[in-house]
């Protein structure tokens, strides 16, 4: 029951929100429902429910390894919406806060949903609630990244459309009843076509890949997060790029038991590397720290390729960089929104010396950035570690090296652009602008939780959610 | 697959969304032709086709049409002629790669298979090679025909609720990329997607 209501509370709540009278207290609606949301999803987390054979969705190993982390980091996503649309009241904000209501109960029933067609509607429906997110503020640089977003993300998602009907009828024309639970497909086993699995596997991967940001699928992620709202960026790098990550594994469990766990493997690994590889490259070069982001996340989504293409241990690993990801990234983007506002302009030869501008937020970004390349002793360190150590333990010697020589890179990279913009002497122009964009403790307290979390996760990650990660593994990648 | 070929070889635009509206309209007929004995689940997803596809979602374009008082796509990035031949390639490579893959008995003389391959790789073509928004946006129409298309194979098998969830989320998502469309023409004043191009590295 409690695994319904993680979806339809928040779908609920969003109807509520479209029809609440009141602007000013509207946005208290995101913070009441996450508060909820995470009650719910971390009881579930300690005490999982059973699962019913055969139903369309569930809290299953997976859904439990990963959605309380999407669920966490909306909640403190949603203590900084009530601050930033304060700050922000003269633009409506009836749509925004529906629309953020429902792609967190659209994230939940895809996150749970066990069935490929399922899957697909709630994702695709996830994706049309960003829409009106990403133009939020209403610029003409906002139109064109949500155009962008549209068309390249629409495509992306007929794509995994086109292969959900490939692996369909490759279940049909291996004598299968019709039943598209991921379980009964994978139940099916070598009985799958094996021309139509290939077909499905590459169209799927395509299209998920594309909502999670996989090099070269990963071009509408630069233009999104560089104008979209900071809340709108951390929760699609953390949220829904968690959905895309999780919809693969599922697709990538049917095809290992269908014998293709060598070629999904090794796919995943080289997209996975190349990712890396791109992202770090554009991160050598933007000069945008709002782009920048983009292209960590780009970097990190390959860190999970990585890592659930090694299986077994690397595949505990990528889901603990889950959690990892979520909410260093929730800390870097919080934090970078309001350097943003502070300084009224995004790149190096518009910003500097925000540490004398804005010090709270010049030091969580510096603190995130160091967490974000993996500094001990924040989570993203063990998780990179482990997924290294598991690569050389089965022999990916040269998948390590280049895995670590792109975290290098990224590291020189952003530490450049975040000590060009926080050092030095303000800009003239910015300094004319006045005080009124003082730091709140509604706008730095809730990357300072996400940075905490960050910190506890590596510095004593709870044993359940080590058991949590391992169980989901070892159900996704049996050990040879 | 006469109709991708007219989409593609057209200046005009709105014989372009004629082109996609009348293919969506045979799509919503085709299940009712291929089933033997009459479903009213069946029935009433076919009659949702009609009307979304073959109605409501042109009505939308035309209406977009007229607001930006444009007709012909005149500089597509690529020319009539080439998409033309290769829209005709892709089609005869649809019917290769339709024989070449192993098909049940009961679809195996359908052509089912290869139109919707080359239905897809028509709207990809349209999707890429102009410059106008509105051409692009029938080209993914002509796209979710063709996925469409090859999922009539799998009519009988997959639950209604799954195919009703489909076709609501491509038509919220066309009623999205037509406000959008509208939002970008009162903000651009064109719908020239080459204007935007301050995004980049």
């Amino acid at each position: 029951m409690k695994e319904l209501a993680l979806i339809l509370i928040p779908l609920a709540a969003s109807g509520a929100a479209f029809a609440w009278p009141s602007e000013r207290t509207r946005p208290w609606l995101l913070p009441a429902v996450g508060a909820v949301h995470v009650v719910l999803a971390l009881t579930l987390l300690v005490t999982p429910p059973p699962l019913v054979p055969g139903a369309w969705f569930g809290f299953d190993p997976l859904a439990r390894a990963t959605l309380p982390a999407v669920s966490l980091l909306f909640l403190v996503c949603a203590a900084y919406a009530v601050a930033y649309l304060k700050l922000r009241s003269e633009r409506r904000n009836r749509v925004f806060v529906a629309a953020l209501l429902a792609m967190l109960g659209l994230l939940s029933l895809a996150m749970q949903s066990q069935h490929l067609g399922l899957l697909w509607v709630a994702a695709e429906a996830a994706t049309l609630t960003t829409v009106p997110l990403l133009h939020f503020n209403g610029t003409a640089r906002a139109f064109e990244a949500t155009w962008k977003y549209l068309l390249i993300g629409g495509t992306g998602i007929a794509l995994s459309l086109l292969g959900s009907f490939c692996l369909g009828y490759a279940s049909l024309h291996g004598g299968g009843a019709g039943d598209l639970t991921f379980a009964a497909l994978a139940a099916q086993g070598a009985a799958l076509t094996r021309p139509w699995l290939l077909a499905a596997w590459v169209l799927l991967l395509t299209g998920y890949g594309t909502k999670m940001g996989l090099a070269p699928m990963h071009t509408w992620k630069p233009d999104a997060y560089g104008e979209a709202p900071a809340i709108v960026g951390a929760v699609l790098a953390g949220g829904m790029t968690t959905m895309a990550f999780v919809a693969v594994l599922r697709v990538k469990q049917v095809l290992d038991a269908a014998g293709a766990g060598e070629m999904t493997s090794r796919t995943l690994l080289v997209l996975g590397l190349f990712s890396m590889i791109v992202a770090a490259l554009f991160l050598l070069g933007t000069p945008d720290f709002k782009r920048m982001l983009a292209y960590s996340s780009v970097e990190h989504m390959g860190i999970l390729a990585v890592g659930a293409a090694l299986g077994g241990a690397g595949m505990a690993a990528a889901l603990f960089h889950v959690w990892n990801n979520s909410l260093t990234k929730g800390a870097l983007f919080l934090s970078a929104g309001n350097l943003r506002r502070a300084a009224g302009g995004r790149t190096v030869n518009e910003v500097a010396g925000m540490a004398w501008r804005a010090p709270m937020s010049s030091r969580i970004l510096v603190v995130g950035l160091l967490a974000i390349t993996a500094c001990p002793p924040f989570g993203p360190f063990f998780s990179e570690l482990r997924i290294v150590r598991t690569a050389l333990e089965t022999s990916h010697g040269t998948a390590a090296a280049l895995f670590l020589g792109c975290l290098l890179l990224a590291f020189f990279g952003m530490t450049r652009l975040v000590f060009a913009i926080v050092d030095g002497r303000p800009r003239t122009a910015t300094r004319a602008t006045g005080d009124h964009l003082r730091e709140t403790a509604g706008t730095i307290v809730p990357p300072l939780v996400f940075l905490g979390c960050s910190l506890w996760l590596g510095l004593a990650t709870p044993s359940l959610l080590r058991e949590t990660w391992n169980v989901a593994a070892s159900l996704l990648a049996p050990a040879p | 697959m006469g109709l991708n070929l007219l989409a593609l070889g057209s200046s005009r635009l709105p014989s372009v969304i004629r082109a996609a509206a009348v293919q969506g309209m045979v799509l919503g007929v085709l299940p009712l032709l291929m089933e033997t004995k009459f479903h009213w689940m069946v029935g009433l997803v076919s009659v949702g086709t009609v009307v979304v596809k073959g109605f409501v979602i042109p009505g939308l374009l035309r209406r977009a049409l007229r607001a930006a008082s444009i007709d012909r796509e005149v500089e597509p990035l690529l020319g009539f002629i080439p998409s033309l031949l290769l829209g005709a390639g892709a089609t005869i490579g649809a019917v290769a790669l339709g024989n070449a893959l192993p098909l049940r008995p009961e679809h195996a003389n359908l052509l089912l298979v290869p139109g919707a391959f080359a239905t897809v790789v028509s709207g990809f073509l349209l999707l890429m090679g102009r410059a106008k928004a509105i051409a692009q946006v029938c080209g993914y129409l002509i796209l979710e025909n063709g996925i469409y298309l090859f999922g009539l194979l799998l009519i009988t098998t997959t639950p209604l609720v799954v195919e009703a969830g489909i076709l609501l989320d491509l038509t919220v998502a066309v009623f999205v990329i037509g406000i959008i469309v509208d939002r970008i023409q009162r903000e651009f004043d064109t719908l020239d997607t080459r204007k935007l191009n301050t995004l980049r590295e």
